[in-house]
């Protein structure tokens, strides 16, 4: 079963359209990276299936319709919207018994043990706790929610590295197993590269490119090549190009590999550049023709 | 550039996958009781309004310091004034600094209720935290089922356990300062009717301020749902238009008439007493059945439920500001 479908899911905000039509189809397992600039129309999509807002089109979450039924649906699914939403009053013993108190998949055990291994105390105000405290507070009470799918809106805006990598790490070895779900936007698209399973662009409302990391590995290439090959390796219609150090390295899509290793080592490209390569390229161009008109 | 589906998965769209650990139709889990819900609900407003019994219990403690000193110097034996036969003039007397305390709590209270709901579905969305309650399995509507109990339940309940713990703290302070300086307190106290005094504060206290008011609490939560900043302007306003347009076109003021009768109680006050008159009644059945049977409470409370339904809608739609 899919755990999110959506069939011409649009939304428009006054006569700005925040989504224009985007189709898809999530299964069970997948760890799904949604990845646009500001205003491609992220958080929006995730908003919609998180039932915080109206949206036209069709769109199911685990068999519902979370605009209809958020609160059902929140008993199987989580969200970290934005870092540091707990509220500032709120004590961490009130949080782990407000989470317990309301939620049938709670498990306070396992919440308590996660937050055994950091240095929040009990007694402590949201408002007496660093930033990356209150992350992996709040970490703490989702990781304990038995939830089927878990949305993840930036969860690691403005923590430093450290806690960055942890949040990652502690969702990874102690959180997802393959029957679960997660949906992860960020702009640090490099530092979960390898924790992804799939990702999609978004740009404009639109899905640009959607793909799995296997597909992602065989299909994408990268090679730098020396100056004087550079017309032999253009032949091959690279997807994009950039110079470092004097050096051009060109990213192609779908090219032999035999062919491409003539020039040099061949590479699996970074998500990051392939996103420059795909959208940056999009809204150059339509920059250009915005300021031609 | 595709407009086509996006799958993530290994399998396309619409082939089967039973084999999935969590089958097609797995189970929803159950909810909570909606008991539940509502205890925890309303426990999440006490944890984050403190201040609305700390405040009154600071009201309290004064009032008691000033009555303590007002007692230190009273003269004894207690002077009756000539003017004063009648043994109810008497007991009146005594009573007012109990009335009094009455008074400024349930003012205190009126107050308490009036910031409470202005701020109750604004503060929220100002600080973020809106998105963490919003990501549990609490629906709107108890949400602002909860907020609005507060001033309609849980103040008034809390305004009269506290008017009687400070009538008993009075006696007993009263009653020490008194019996330190050589007065006989029994026959003193022995005049207050404190059983119909507090049995006319409770019915006061719940057919007044929990019930006929409900329409002003009802406007202030949704006005605090709605408003950006300055929800206290944003409920103000609109009413004093109102009034003030239907005062230039109609040269009438049905509606300020209309809310000053409101805020008057209705059929459901008891009158507090002015100096010199009869001590405050105990309600009867002819009060209850008044108050029960006055198209005002109907109407107050359908446009109660009529405002929280729009606090329920708002509360779907909005988030941070």
């Amino acid at each position: 079963m899919s755990v999110i479908e959506a069939r011409g899911l649009r939304k428009k905000y006054g006569t700005t359209v925040a989504l224009d039509g985007i189709d898809l189809n999530i299964e069970a397992g997948r760890i799904l990276g949604l990845i646009g600039p500001n205003g491609a129309g992220k958080s929006t999509a995730l908003n919609s299936i998180l039932g915080l807002i109206p949206y036209e089109g069709q769109l199911s979450v685990l068999g519902r319709d979370p605009w209809g039924s958020r609160d059902e649906l929140m008993r199987e699914v989580s969200f970290i919207a934005d870092v540091a939403v707990l509220p500032r009053w709120l004590r961490v013993s009130q949080a782990l018994e407000y989470v317990a108190g309301v939620h049938p998949r709670f498990d306070r055990a396992k919440a308590e043990s996660l937050l055994a291994r950091t240095s929040i105390r009990r007694g402590s105000r949201v408002r007496e706790l660093s930033k990356g405290m209150v992350t992996q507070l709040h970490l703490a009470l989702i990781m304990a929610i038995d939830a089927r799918l878990l949305v993840l809106d930036e969860p690691t805006l403005g923590l430093d590295i450290l806690y960055r990598k942890q949040f990652y790490d502690a969702l990874l070895t102690d959180y997802f197993d393959h029957s679960r779900t997660i949906v992860v936007t960020t702009h640090q698209v490099e530092e979960i590269q390898n924790v992804l399973t799939d990702f999609m662009f978004i740009n404009d409302g639109r899905i640009v490119l959607s793909c799995s990391m296997e597909e992602f590995e065989t299909r994408y290439a990268e090679v730098t090549v020396h100056q004087e090959q550079l017309a032999a390796a253009r032949e091959l219609a690279p997807i994009d190009e950039r110079q470092v150090f004097g050096r051009s390295t060109l990213l192609f899509d779908r090219a032999d590999r035999g062919q491409l290793e003539q020039f040099g080592a061949v590479r699996t490209p970074s998500i990051a550049d392939l996103f420059v390569a795909i959208v940056g390229k999009a809204q150059a161009a339509r920059q250009a023709g915005r300021a031609r008109a | 550039m595709t407009s086509t589906e996006s799958t993530v998965g290994p399998e396309p769209a619409g082939s089967p996958s039973g084999s999935r650990a969590e089958g097609p139709v797995a189970a929803s889990p159950a909810a909570m009781s909606a008991a539940r819900l509502a205890y925890w609900s309303v426990q999440r407003e006490l944890w984050e309004n403190r201040w609305i019994y700390l405040v009154p219990l600071i009201v309290a403690a004064v009032f008691l310091l000033g009555f303590v000193t007002g007692v230190a110097r009273i003269p004894i034996p207690f002077p009756i004034p000539h003017k004063i036969t009648a043994s109810h003039s008497l007991s009146r007397l005594l009573e007012a600094p109990f009335d009094f305390a009455s008074m400024v709590l349930m003012l205190t209270y009126v107050i308490v209720a009036v910031i409470y709901c202005l701020a109750a579905l604004h503060a929220e969305r100002w600080d973020r935290s809106i998105l963490f309650w919003k990501s549990l399995p609490v629906s709107d509507l108890m949400t602002v089922l909860a907020k609005a109990s507060v001033p309609v339940v849980l103040l008034p309940l809390i305004a009269f356990a506290l008017i009687i713990a400070t009538h008993i703290a009075m006696l007993l302070v009263g009653t020490a300062v008194l019996t330190g300086r050589g007065a006989h307190v029994t026959e003193i106290w022995g005049q207050i009717p404190f059983l119909s005094m507090w049995g006319a504060l409770l019915y006061h206290l719940l057919s007044v301020h929990a019930l006929y008011y409900t329409p002003f609490y009802g406007w202030m939560l949704l006005v605090s749902g709605w408003a950006r900043r300055a929800a206290f302007l944003w409920a103000s306003l609109p009413i004093a238009a109102v009034i003030i347009v239907e005062k230039l076109v109609f040269d009438t003021s049905v509606f300020g008439h209309m809310l000053l009768s409101r805020l008057a109680g209705g059929p459901g006050a008891i009158a507090f007493p002015r100096h010199g008159d009869m001590p405050m009644q105990a309600p009867t059945l002819a009060n209850l059945s008044a108050f029960l049977s006055s198209p005002g409470l109907w109407i107050g409370l359908a446009v109660f439920a009529a405002f929280l339904a729009g606090a329920v809608w708002l509360r779907r739609r909005q988030g941070p500001i």
